[in-house]
């Protein structure tokens, strides 16, 4: 088999006023996968997501990226490879224009401006906001600055991209707008989310995470029918939405 | 101005001044406001000479004098406290419509409302040329150091996301009954204050974490620059040249 795109081994954090948020967590993500990674608020999901990339170091356990250990002296690299898409786009977006934001990533990995320049267009027109590139990020619209915000670390060309909660606060058409530019995209993806239907929408890998450990990990659509298991998570499904009637037009 | 449009101060529209590059536009300002500045206050004419050189630039940046006049409206507060100082000076006095003025007090009251109204006009007239980020671009340009260019597009971007955050607070608050018309309800609005400063103090954390992500080692990248050709240097001063002139002759002539 080859090296695994993402691992953790034993992952353990607890919070330094002795909250402890993982108790060994142990996740493996093959290159092209798009995996879900779904559970109740506190499960312990914004925390494993922040080990990724070394924003925070882990208690007990490791974290690798393509082979590499997270560790202090690996994480420039470590950051050029993972890419996480936060929940609130205004926290994502900084920079004064959209461009120079997208630019902000390739140039902290020290590209050339001509190459940065190719990497922002890339990125830019991969989520459909070329037109955008002059704006200021306060200009646009919530879906177009989910969007941007994408395209901030598409441009960095991860070889995993971490979503976390990318449907909140969109609307149905912004919602489906992402689906489909997340479907075109071939990168590994890491999908946090509450939003059940698009975990099955787009992730034929599922992982129940409730407590800090890995309760399940399995097929999406079998995860999200085990009634029982669900139960015991805190997870529903919205009213009249049954996994089984679905059909599997995203799923490759 | 206030948060809702931070463009507020930018007209749409192509022209000469438009396509200046912001570096030059922005010396040109700072250079026409110190020959401004320095200019004897009983030259009068030299005023006249300054306004329409600026009426000039107007005209090549199409900026409707009309929309000048408007953003001039910032200026209340300082020409009202100028407007005081005839009245409290001391020394020499004329009558005015009966009102006894200090001589001096005028003296200063003009020259305060005078050069600040020509200052002002210039940055107004750069404002409405130049996008912000291309402003702090400039300034970039020009030497400026990066943290400050980074802390000003830092403040550009986030007061429209913390006027909303107020703006929904306050609408909050409207909605279970506040008005705030005795002293004691204003405790509801120290603490919104104390909220809003913990949430942006959050979301300052939040955005560092984002830049963190994203690779941030500590000094944030300089952004690509247009380099100004001679052509453009040569317009963009011919400005403050033209003040040279004036504030050399007002001293000639004295």
């Amino acid at each position: 088999m080859s090296l695994p795109v993402l691992e953790t081994k034993g992952l353990c954090f607890a919070y330094p006023d002795g909250h402890q948020a993982l108790f060994g967590c142990d996740l493996r993500i093959e290159r092209g996968e798009r995996v879900a990674l779904l559970g109740p608020n506190g499960a312990g999901k914004t925390t494993l997501i922040l080990h990724l990339n070394g924003v925070l170091t882990p208690g007990a356990g490791s974290v690798s990226v393509d082979g590499l250990e997270v560790r202090k002296e690996n994480l420039k690299q470590i950051r050029s490879q993972v890419g996480i898409v936060f929940q609130d786009p205004d926290d994502q977006l900084f920079m004064p224009t959209v461009y120079a934001d997208v630019a902000f990533g390739p140039r902290n990995l020290g590209l050339t401006p001509p190459d940065t320049d190719a990497r922002v267009k890339a990125a830019l027109a991969a989520v459909g906001m070329e037109e955008y590139a002059e704006r200021p990020p306060h200009h646009l619209s919530f879906g177009q600055r989910r969007r941007v915000a994408v395209a901030t670390v598409l441009a960095m060309e991860p070889r995993i991209l971490v979503l976390d909660e990318p449907t909140s606060n969109l609307d149905p058409a912004g919602r489906r707008e992402l689906a489909e530019i997340l479907c075109g995209l071939d990168t590994t993806m890491l999908i946090v989310t509450h939003d059940l239907p698009y975990a099955l929408e787009l992730c034929p890998r599922g992982i129940l995470m409730n407590g800090g450990i890995m309760v399940a990990d399995g097929s999406t659509p079998e995860i999200l029918s085990d009634r029982e298991l669900m139960a015991a998570n805190r997870l529903e499904l919205p009213y009249g939405f049954d996994p089984a009637f679905v059909s599997r037009r995203a799923i490759p | 101005m206030s948060g809702g449009h931070a463009h507020g101060l930018f007209v749409h529209r192509d022209s000469l001044l438009h396509r200046l590059p912001p570096q030059c536009k922005v010396l040109a300002a700072l250079l026409f406001v110190l020959a401004v500045v320095a200019t004897p206050r009983e030259a009068f004419w030299a005023y006249g000479a300054y306004a329409a050189l600026l009426v000039g630039a107007a005209g090549l940046g199409r900026v409707p004098i009309g929309f000048l006049a408007r953003r001039l409206v910032i200026e209340a507060p300082f020409i009202l406290f100028a407007l005081f100082l005839p009245l409290v000076g001391e020394g020499e006095r004329v009558e005015v419509v009966g009102i006894p003025l200090a001589v001096e007090g005028l003296w200063a009251a003009w020259n305060i409302v005078a050069k600040a109204t020509l200052g002002l006009c210039a940055t107004l007239i750069v404002a409405a040329t130049t996008p912000v980020a291309e402003i702090l671009h400039g300034l970039e340009h020009l030497r400026m150091p990066r943290i400050i260019t980074a802390i000003a597009g830092f403040m550009i971007r986030y007061t429209d996301v913390i006027t909303g955050e107020m703006q929904r607070m306050k609408i909050a608050r409207e909605a279970r009954g506040y008005d705030p018309r005795f002293l004691w309800q204003a405790r509801a609005l120290t603490a919104t204050a104390g909220t809003l400063f913990i949430r942006s103090y959050e979301r300052g954390e939040r955005v560092y974490l984002a830049m963190l992500s994203r690779g941030f080692t500590g000094s944030l990248p300089l952004t690509a620059h247009n380099a100004a050709v001679p052509r453009q240097w040569a317009l963009a001063l011919a400005l403050p040249a033209a003040a040279l002139v004036i504030n050399l002759s007002s001293w000639a002539l004295q």
